[in-house]
């Protein structure tokens, strides 16, 4: 028993540590997107619709295999496989927060740059300043969504030979003739999500100072 | 001395022409009301000389210097500096409500002015004594009445100290009562000498506050002249039928 929960901490960790660099890398990197598919340029905007579409349209796990996969059948060479994981991750959860951020940013009222135009700001210090901040407050209960989806969504990363959390209880499971590791991990699942959820309750009382 | 003076502007939007050759010009210390029915340009003129539209031909200079000489505009960065002599308050206000009142005063002074913090909340604190609302400054917008957050803007766009002044119906969000309050500013700042253009559906207060009334309709100048003539006793048919609704209901703003 002891054994079984030593070992289903250790997935855990690995678990986090794909949570957090997925976080990390996706949260900046889904700016540019979201600025790139509102741009009135074409192709920018047309190229970053593709990635969108198909990151949003094809399963995580699918692309979690092609990522690692690809580059040896095209190239000859092969990423280490919590890399081809990260990239994975990223790339897909980029696409999501992207989306949400068009969103929030558009829901900005034009009359918030007006004014701003008016008082002077240049349109670098209208985004940060006044924009950006407003669209954090609205964008936070989608992403609390989404961070969620990402906890539950590291379990697949054992399809490609990644020992997170699921895969070390899927053993210990096969090992004891038992499911009970599995709804351990349930357990374990479960409050990483409420831990999430406190977080993100947090930030939305803490920006609740306005309207 | 002219502050503003505008020259043949026109604006279209696609084949639709909004200004058909508007001209005009505002002096130093006038207070310049202009009137006419809805979709008659009003609102489209002021956003234009504010640069909030792109004009589609003419000229338009603030403080002598050209915004934009027969439809082509200065330079970027003389443009800015220019268009920093013009304020506006707009019709909803447009405070930024992820910033206290205090805020909402000086972000600008010290972003775009480059005034310091200390400096900066000076000036916001005059203001906000002169608005009656120094018991505000830390309030947050949504916690104003509309006439406090109107009052609010008109403290922000003086903070940054414009040649001159616009205002898009400043009212018309307003019920009669916050009207009052915020007409009771505008006629201080009338005395103050403040320059002032007012877009206004409140013909009795143009007559009272301004100096001199523009009436338009379909884009273009239809009357012009002091306040008392244009309101009082216009010349042309169409300022007399579009004055006609409003008789009868001559309310007393003077405080």
């Amino acid at each position: 028993m002891t054994k079984m929960l030593a070992a289903m901490f250790q997935g855990t960790l690995v678990s986090l540590e794909i949570f957090l660099l997925t976080l990390v890398f996706a949260l900046p990197l889904a700016l540019p997107a979201a600025f790139a598919r509102m741009s009135r340029n074409r192709l920018a905007s047309g190229l970053t619709n593709g990635y969108l579409l198909v990151m949003r349209g094809t399963p995580l796990i699918l692309q979690l295999i092609f990522v690692y996969f690809a580059p040896f059948y095209l190239l000859g060479i092969s990423f280490n496989r919590f890399v081809a994981v990260i990239v994975a991750y990223v790339l897909n959860y980029a696409a999501y927060f992207a989306e949400i951020y068009r969103g929030g940013i558009e829901s900005i009222p034009a009359g918030q740059y007006e004014a701003a135009k008016v008082l002077g700001f240049t349109r670098a210090q209208t985004f940060f300043r006044i924009v950006l901040p407003q669209v954090v407050k609205r964008i936070i209960p989608a992403s609390g969504n989404e961070v969620i989806t990402l906890v539950k969504d590291t379990a697949l990363a054992q399809t490609i030979g990644v020992a997170e959390l699921f895969r070390t209880a899927q053993n210990a499971s096969a090992r004891q003739f038992s499911t009970m590791p599995i709804f351990v991990a349930g357990v374990f699942y479960f409050v990483m999500n409420w831990v999430v959820s406190l977080v993100f309750a947090r930030i939305e009382k803490k920006l609740s100072y306005y309207r | 001395m002219e502050v503003i003076r505008v020259e043949n502007l026109e604006k279209t939007f696609g084949t639709l022409e909004v200004l058909r050759g508007i001209s005009f010009s505002v002096h130093q210390g006038e207070v310049l009301a202009v009137i006419g029915p809805s979709g008659s340009g009003k609102s489209t003129l002021l956003r234009c000389i504010t640069h909030l539209e792109t004009v589609s031909g003419g000229t338009v200079s603030i403080g002598g210097e050209y915004m934009v000489h027969n439809g082509v505009y200065a330079p970027a960065s003389v443009l800015r500096s220019i268009c920093l002599n013009v304020g506006l308050v707009f019709q909803n206000f447009n405070l930024f409500p992820h910033f206290s009142v205090l805020r909402n005063i000086t972000e600008a002074q010290i972003h775009v002015l480059r005034r310091s913090k200390k400096d900066a909340e000076r000036r916001a604190h005059d203001l906000l004594a002169k608005m009656g609302l120094s018991d505000k400054e830390s309030a947050y917008p949504f916690e104003l009445s509309g006439g406090q957050q109107q009052r609010v803007s008109i403290a922000r766009a003086l903070a940054l100290d414009p040649e001159v002044l616009f205002f898009d119906e400043p009212t018309s969000a307003l019920d009669p009562e916050l009207t009052g309050e915020i007409l009771k500013v505008i006629r201080d700042l009338a005395r103050e000498n403040m320059t002032m253009v007012i877009v206004t559906h409140e013909m009795f207060f143009a007559r009272d506050v301004a100096d001199r009334v523009i009436f338009m309709d379909n884009g273009v100048i239809v009357e012009e002249g002091p306040a008392s003539l244009v309101i009082g006793n216009p010349e042309s048919d169409r300022t007399k039928s579009f004055l006609a609704r409003f008789t009868g209901q001559d309310q007393d703003y003077s405080v």
